[in-house]
């Protein structure tokens, strides 16, 4: 077998695992939660939790298999032919073909702010939009390097894996709110004593639920942030130029810090597919972002550039 | 790609398959009797250059490997294209087609012995049939499978053509089943 030039870089791949293992402990403690106090209050406390299971259950799936045309209808974005722009299609063939992987539909969204993102949940409904503003800012080359970053996102599933890991975060978040809504309306009907049990359980309830929804949080953006340094790795070593990818970070960060805020409203949810997030803030949001910071990926993209020059 | 791969986002750069293109001699025998479409004596491979010293350093040397041949009448030819792309021309007769290959070979051999395999897009042999038509045969390294293309002026392709040429010579070579990767080279050297 040839040698290969592609070390993998380990440390990332330990943070990543830890995060989820991270994620996965939180759910079972949660659970675990949910289970001793339906248990020490028979009453409703169980009803609440499937409830709360089902509907986030049903979200998750929704947002699973509408991802593609929920993100691109929120980007106002449209699928292109190759007639129709036959240099980005002629970009995504070659680096389908140099990655071995199925070619994903290409959307073009009409707006001046530079950024692209990628969407689906398999390969089959993977769709890769980039905006014109993209297109008219960056040359072929950052065109191209930014494009490697958003098939490497569709080859790591990244729409599945950041759905299923918010799926915590949801169930978490509609337990406040029932717990919450419970606590104000739950009262009136029944023997005081119940009614007494009952608050005391949605309290528990409302209480384990902000703490696990704090914490998955934050784990979910640490996850988030690392899927983006993965993806930013893997599109540098396929199309074989970091320094190209670097360029058009800088280029991308430069114009995205000078777009007044007003315009950004619409995209601020669609942050955690874009190449370079539509906010930027400073203090804490290191902890609260989807996107390492611009150094920190420059950092990445500039060690990568000398292994491969070794 | 492995689950575990997927879920640690650890893409692992895909190895390409060399020797299939050894098939090529025996499919043109069979393309130059069912549609008198014949070698025209120039192949190509196509691969992305890597920024950094290590490359350039291999380019260099398959770039004095082909020219040291002495039987070798013409020198390879090294264009790059809009895309970023690199492609290496061999010419040789047409009717050395068997060498014409051989070269190939030692293009895309040494790209990847130098672990620069994961950097082969694909490679072209162009040939020649009766109104001066053009077709090329190209393989895709990463899938290991080969796909006609028949450029017509004006960035058309004659997708008749490509599929008598799939029909004549699916027999001789593994062929590319899903359309959607005949992607178009326009402009390819040689072509």
């Amino acid at each position: 077998m040839a040698r290969t030039r592609f070390a993998p870089d380990r440390g990332l791949t330990a943070r990543m695992g830890l995060t989820m293992f991270l994620l996965g402990l939180v759910l079972v403690a949660f659970v675990l939660a949910m289970v001793l106090i339906a248990a020490r209050f028979p009453a409703n406390a169980g009803a609440i939790v499937i409830i709360g299971v089902l509907i986030a259950g049903g979200m998750t799936i929704g947002s699973l298999f509408y991802s593609d045309k929920i993100a691109l209808t929120a980007a106002r974005a449209r699928l292109v032919s190759p007639q129709e722009a036959p240099e980005l299609h002629g970009i995504i063939d070659r680096l389908c073909a140099l990655a071995d992987m199925p070619k994903p539909r290409v959307a073009i969204s009409e707006t001046d702010m530079p950024n692209a993102f990628a969407t689906g949940r398999n390969t089959k409904s993977a769709v890769v939009c980039v905006t014109t503003g993209l297109l008219r800012r960056l040359d072929p080359s950052e065109q191209e390097a930014v494009i490697a970053h958003e098939m490497s996102h569709v080859a790591h599933k990244d729409v599945v894996v950041m759905t299923i890991a918010s799926f915590l975060a949801i169930v978490a978040g509609l337990m406040v709110r029932f717990a919450f809504y419970g606590e104000l309306f739950g009262g009136g009907r029944g023997r005081r004593d119940n009614n007494q049990n009952m608050a005391i359980v949605m309290l528990a309830i409302m209480a384990v639920s902000i703490v696990v929804y704090a914490v998955s949080f934050l784990l979910i953006r640490a996850l988030s942030r690392y899927r983006e340094l993965a993806a930013d790795r893997s599109g540098a070593l396929l199309t074989g130029r970091p320094s190209a990818l670097a360029s058009a970070l800088q280029k991308v960060d430069g114009v995205m810090a000078r777009i007044p805020t007003r315009d950004l409203r619409a995209a601020e949810s669609l942050n955690a597919f874009y190449f370079v997030p539509a906010l930027t803030k400073g203090g804490l949001s290191g902890l609260f972002s989807t996107h390492p910071p611009l150094q920190k990926r420059l950092a990445q993209l500039a060690q990568i550039s000398q292994q491969i020059g070794r | 790609m492995g689950f575990l791969d997927t879920l640690l986002g650890r893409t692992k750069p895909v190895q390409p398959d060399l020797d299939r293109l050894f098939a090529l001699p025996s499919a043109a025998v069979t393309l130059a009797a069912s549609m008198s479409f014949t070698p025209a004596g120039a192949g190509s491979v196509c691969f992305r250059p890597m920024e950094g010293r290590a490359f350039s350093d291999v380019e260099d040397d398959v770039r004095q490997l082909l020219d040291s041949d002495a039987e070798k009448t013409m020198p390879v030819e090294v264009t790059a294209d809009s895309y970023g792309f690199t492609w290496m021309v061999v010419r040789q007769p047409p009717d050395q087609f068997e060498s014409l290959v051989t070269d190939l070979h030692a293009v895309n051999s040494t790209l990847a012995d130098n672990g620069f395999g994961p950097s082969l897009l694909c490679s072209l042999v162009t040939f020649s049939g009766p109104g001066q038509r053009r077709i090329a045969i190209v393989y895709l390294y990463k899938r290991g499978t080969f796909y006609p293309f028949a450029p017509l002026p004006g960035e058309r392709r004659d997708n008749a053509l490509e599929l008598q040429v799939k029909a004549a010579i699916e027999g001789e070579l593994p062929l590319e089943t899903d359309l959607g990767r005949w992607f178009a080279v326009w402009g390819a050297p040689g072509l």
